[in-house]
């Protein structure tokens, strides 16, 4: 996974609350067996007429968010089912860093596992964020996990909170996995110590 | 000693490593895996060398991607042929037990869980989907996860948490006729709203609640991802230990284990930080009208307009989804037609959920013009309804009668809507797309989906009583 530092770069709105994985990528593009490659699948119902044409009346579509790498937009992001598919295909699409009031807590979780950086502000902190990006095309913020603080040329100046654990693992990368392991002995601890618990079932054997 | 929730009881015993500032590392007792979350987990491990690290405690179904026609045709789409073909040399190299396509145990993986007593009272159970949820219903901790974490569940048989918040939602006074369990969940969302859970475990309670069948509290756990929450859960009792007895995969020592589970249960003078209570006696059916399961109404009042809302974000909300699905504000619910109707899911595709369609569908007719398919949610459902004779009246009121699997709750297989076509659905999400591009879904019920069935447009289940139906 990549490490997040500090990002600078251009914002994209999607102003719309309760946008949930199904339409940050829809099910016909959960067959793939690969992490990769979901990126051009990316709200796909919102950003394609028939499949084909770019919607021009899809904000993110317009000419002036090419190229961008942070995600501003509503409440409760990343609602619903608990694909990962929807984190890939942000990231694979270019996203580093989600900006929002809230996120759902699995989306949420899924964001740190691919080194995507999901920021809660207030609500009239994006307010905000969002009046800036559409006075300025090009309106871009950098986003830096070291200090917890978005900032901007034109002045903005936003400190936000995340737990330290999280913010450690994508400073550094880290894989959970790894950082699990360094555990064995008390997970074989906890495996000897309560057996009833957690017995393998009848017509399993246990290893 | 201080009294405890039932969900703190299940923590501390899962708690295999705790330090402060750090998520928990959760022990895991049962992990369930499915064909579209589990390909970029296994391949992770693949890629790093690692195992699985309790197989014996991993089982596999494969449920989203399968078709609900004629299982002893190949499937014609490559690609999820391809997926169901990877889940199954996943299983076998690393050593899983998978219910595959052909067995008789195959389903929707919410529903032959609790079926194969794979799911048990003081679990911590995970699964690579949200609806997992829904084995709550036995006093377990479940909750969904990401393939990340499905990897991470697969290498060490542990997650790291951070420790949810505590919800108590006591329902209380008797239902109704005609308000059934997914009355009972959709209207506590329609209260909350669909992030109103969000860092929570539910635990449901009182009177109502356990009064609710085995089956019935799976429905409302089920649908606590709906309203945001990590996990519901609901105490177990007499009604559970008897579902369970017997089952296959329930413990050899059977008794021993009901003796443990009976100290699972919320000590009284617990303390949650936060509380609803809900009167059932004043509950009505209920239908969403909108594309996400918060919006939702009682069936006998009309589509609302936008302006209700004082909130800017719900209005707005509102305003998108009457435009998306075809509605004007002020139409009464009830003369609302539709074209299509799907029961099934994860949350009321159980046997009792088809027993009461068939109670209610006997002698009628499926209207004209619309198109209704019931896909049960195993084959052991399947061959349950099929030797009580429920097939038969399905067919004779002409539903179409189907495989198992999720089929139309989300469309990855061929059963899907067309753009337009309104749908009267007993799964549990109706966002834009989920049955199909374009296509319209409101959540309702299995009687009302069957109501809706018969007279081709949403109707109040209410008015036939306890005698029609
Ligand atoms: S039935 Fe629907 S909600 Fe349930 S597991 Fe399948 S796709 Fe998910």
């Amino acid at each position: 996974m990549e490490p997040f530092k500090k990002q600078t770069g251009i914002v994209t709105l999607l102003d719309l609350p309760n946008v949930d994985t199904d339409q940050i990528i829809p099910k016909q593009f959960l067959k793939r067996i690969e992490r990769t490659g979901f990126g051009q699948f990316l709200f796909y119902d919102w950003r394609f007429i028939d499949g084909k044409k770019p919607n021009p009346d899809f904000e993110m579509n317009a000419d002036r968010y090419r190229g961008a790498t942070i995600l501003a937009t509503r409440a409760n992001f990343g609602c619903g089912s608990s694909r990962e598919h929807a984190p890939w295909a942000l990231l694979d699409y270019g996203f580093r860093c989600l900006i929002a009031p809230s996120f759902a807590d699995i989306f949420h979780n899924n964001c740190f596992k691919n080194g995507i950086l999901p920021v809660k502000l207030s609500e009239s902190q994006v307010e905000t964020i969002f009046e800036r990006v559409r006075k300025t095309p090009g309106y871009r913020l950098t986003v830096d996990l070291e200090k917890k603080k978005i900032v901007s040329d034109d002045g903005l100046d936003f400190t936000f909170e995340l737990d330290e654990f999280r913010r450690h693992g994508l400073l550094g990368g880290l894989d959970d996995i790894g950082l699990t392991l360094q555990y064995e002995n008390k997970i074989l601890a906890y495996e000897a110590n309560h057996r009833e618990i957690s017995p393998a079932p009848p017509g399993q054997t246990s290893i | 000693m201080k009294p405890k929730t039932m969900f703190e009881k299940i923590w501390e015993a899962h708690v295999v490593h705790e330090e402060a500032g750090q998520p928990s590392l959760l022990y895991i007792d049962r992990h369930l895996v499915h064909e579209v979350t589990s390909p970029q987990a296994f391949e992770g491990l693949r890629l790093t060398g690692r195992r699985v690290r309790r197989p014996e405690l991993t089982f596999a179904t494969m449920d989203h991607n399968v078709p609900t026609t004629n299982r002893k045709i190949p499937i014609q789409d490559a690609v999820s042929a391809k997926q169901i073909e990877t889940l199954v040399q996943n299983c076998s190299e690393f050593g899983v037990a998978l219910f595959d396509l052909d067995s008789p145990d195959q389903g929707i993986v919410h529903v032959i869980g609790p079926e194969l007593g794979l799911t048990l009272p003081g679990q911590t159970l995970v699964c690579g989907d949200s609806h997992t949820s829904t084995h709550g219903a036995f006093g377990a901790l479940a909750f969904g996860i990401g393939t990340s974490e499905v990897e991470h569940v697969l290498a060490t048989q542990c997650l790291l948490q951070d420790k949810p918040k505590t919800f108590w939602i006591e329902v209380n006074g008797r239902r109704p006729y005609g308000v059934e369990a997914k009355d009972i969940i959709l209207s506590i969302i329609g209260r909350i709203g669909t992030d109103g859970g969000t860092g929570s475990v539910i635990e449901y309670a009182g009177e109502t609640i356990r009064r609710l069948s085995m089956e019935e509290r799976m429905t409302v756990c089920n649908m606590s991802i709906e309203a945001g929450a990590r996990a519901g859960m609901i105490a177990p009792d007499e009604k559970t230990f008897d579902y369970l007895r017997g089952r296959r995969y329930a413990p050899d020592d059977f008794d021993a284990a009901v003796e443990r589970w009976r100290k699972l249960p919320t000590d009284v003078g617990s303390r949650f930080d936060r509380v609803l209570r809900v009167d059932a006696a004043s509950l009505a059916p209920q239908i969403t009208w909108g594309t996400n399961p918060g919006q939702v109404v009682a069936v006998d009042v009309c589509v609302p307009n936008p302006s209700d809302f004082s909130d800017p974000n719900a209005r707005k909300s509102a305003e998108r989804a009457l435009d998306y699905m075809g509605l004007k504000a002020g139409t009464a619910m009830t003369e609302i037609p539709i074209d299509r109707v799907f029961i099934g899911s994860c949350t009321n595709a159980r046997i009792e959920d088809l027993q009461r369609v068939a109670r209610f569908v006997k002698g009628k007719r499926v209207a004209l013009k619309v198109y209704a398919m019931i896909v049960p949610g195993s084959q052991q459902v399947k061959k349950q309804a099929e030797n009580e004779g429920l097939d038969r009246i399905f067919k004779e009121a002409g539903f179409d009668w189907r495989e198992s699997g999720c089929s139309m709750c989300l469309g990855m297989n061929p059963d899907i809507l067309k753009p337009g076509e309104r749908c009267a659905s007993t799964s549990n999400r109706n966002f834009e797309g989920r049955q199909g591009k374009g296509g319209r879904t409101h959540l309702v019920s299995p009687i009302m989906a069957a109501a809706a069935a018969v007279e081709g447009r949403f109707a109040d289940v209410r008015k036939y009583g306890r005698k029609g139906a």
